[in-house]
């Protein structure tokens, strides 16, 4: 599995909603159960950081394909 | 004999011959005009189209007289669209025009138009080539000039909506002749990295020469041929350009494109909200779940545990013991009873049971000896009562 601190925005949600269909509709085993939903409180804080940390990022391509950050 | 026609059936079939060629329909012709008219009260407008050599008379419907802005007048140099067709009661031929503009922007009308119908047979502009746009796009590249407005309305935008995105801007001129080439280069440079999700085309308001770059062929063709999904935010709600019909999606303006890009950050805030909150159900149903099952689990141990074995086990042991000293005590009382009655047995068959029955028990007084017999008797005795004894004198006659 990918370390949650590296994830994008998307692909953390998509996960956190397949993590809440699995624990909803498989009759897992105890301790999957446990550490897929500790997975899934890590990606939820994950998104809500990214989302609460986010800066616009604007850049401009130059020569070639070089691109610099603009302002 | 040949047989005549009417003068309304001639009419009627030359009129068919105007209206059944092409040429004749929904054509631009230019020219200066002359004798306008607008009648009472059915609000149509009547006047001649001419040029130096020739001139043909014009009639506008009142619905489309409504549509301009301002009505022209004479000598004014106009292009109208329209259809020639024949005024059968005045023997006359006339062009029908439903749109009029005024020449120089009724060129660059004109030259929209065919280059639209032109693109359009094309299947350039079909439904059906038209791509998705991503939903959470990651990197947004933008085709317009640093320093138009438009481009920073698209940031604000952004920033506020959707601030996860990566913005790289493809600088271009937006106006003038050396635009359409580097707006075509513009996009090429965006398709030409593998990192761009959807590709934004704008500029702010202006007026139709302003925005003209956006109404050519090669920019056109350059949206349309990109590989990344195009929008189109060109000018106000009202301005329509080639470059929106190519586009994947037009939007009205660069701010509204901007919009359209990207979900909204409060709603995901929303919806991640909902989402944690789904989560700790789940885990909550999961481990009910499981608790239920371990319930029912500890149910069965517990009926299958050797504990219930030993405490059945020690029951019947209880139970025999009780029986077992019951039946001891049942023979002790028994074994009493019989030692009574021997006791009492005993009690019947003693000497001083038998003197108290009134016999008496008699010895020789000297010796002490028994006397169990008359003849033995002799002289003194002694006689043995129940409750005493005498002594006595044998006479013997």
């Amino acid at each position: 599995m990918t370390e949650v601190e590296t994830l994008t925005f998307e692909a953390a949600y998509a996960e956190l909603e397949g993590i809440i269909n699995r624990l909803d509709s498989g009759d897992l085993p105890l301790e999957e159960s446990v550490m897929l939903f500790e997975r899934g409180r890590r990606l939820s804080q994950r998104c809500q950081s990214l989302l609460d940390n986010a800066e616009l990022r604007v850049s401009q391509l130059i020569d070639g394909d070089e691109i610099e950050p603009l302002e | 004999m040949q047989s005549s026609y009417s003068v309304r059936e001639l009419t009627a079939y030359i009129r068919r011959m105007f209206e059944g060629d092409n040429r004749l329909q929904g054509l631009w012709v230019e020219g200066e005009i002359s004798g306008f008219k607008k009648a009472e009260p059915s609000g149509h407008c009547y006047f001649t189209l001419k040029d130096g050599k020739a001139q043909i008379d014009c009639a506008m419907w009142r619905s489309n007289a409504q549509q301009m802005v301002k009505l022209p007048k004479d000598g004014d140099a106009v292009i109208a669209h329209g259809n020639v067709t024949i005024y059968e009661e005045r023997s006359k031929y006339q062009f029908y025009v439903d749109r009029l503009r005024p020449v120089g922007i009724g060129d660059l009308y004109r030259q929209f138009e065919l280059l639209k119908q032109k693109l359009e047979a094309e299947g350039l502009f079909d439904g059906e080539r038209k791509r998705p746009l991503p939903v959470y796009p990651k990197r947004i590249g933008v085709v317009t000039s640093p320093s138009a407005a438009a481009f920073q309305d698209v940031l604000n935008v952004l920033s506020r909506r959707y601030p996860l995105v990566e913005v790289i801007l493809s600088p271009t001129l937006v106006q003038g002749v050396e635009a359409p080439a580097q707006i075509v280069r513009a996009l090429e440079r965006l398709n030409q990295r593998d990192d761009i999700d959807v590709i934004l085309v704008c500029r702010g308001g202006g007026s139709i020469e302003d925005l003209w770059a956006f109404n050519d062929e090669a920019v056109a063709r350059a949206i349309v041929a990109s590989r990344v999904p195009v929008v189109s935010g060109v000018g106000h709600e009202t301005d329509f350009t080639i470059a929106d019909f190519a586009a994947d999606l037009r939007a009205p303006t660069p701010s509204a494109a901007a919009e359209i890009l990207t979900p909204d950050i409060d709603a995901m805030r929303d919806d991640l909200d909902r989402l944690s909150q789904t989560l700790d159900e789940a885990l909550g149903y999961s481990l009910r779940r499981q608790r239920d099952n371990l319930d029912d689990q500890i149910r069965l141990l517990r009926q299958l545990s050797p504990i219930a074995r030993v405490r059945t086990a020690r029951q019947r042991l209880d139970d025999w013991q009780a029986h077992m000293t019951s039946l001891q005590r049942g023979r002790l009382t028994l074994l009493r009873q019989r030692i009574e009655a021997s006791d009492r047995a005993l009690l019947a068959a003693s000497p001083q049971a038998i003197l108290e029955r009134g016999y008496a028990l008699v010895s020789d007084s000297v010796t002490g000896k028994r006397i169990k017999s008359a003849r033995a008797a002799d002289k003194n005795i002694t006689i043995q009562f129940h409750d005493g004894t005498i002594e006595a004198q044998v006479k013997h006659d």
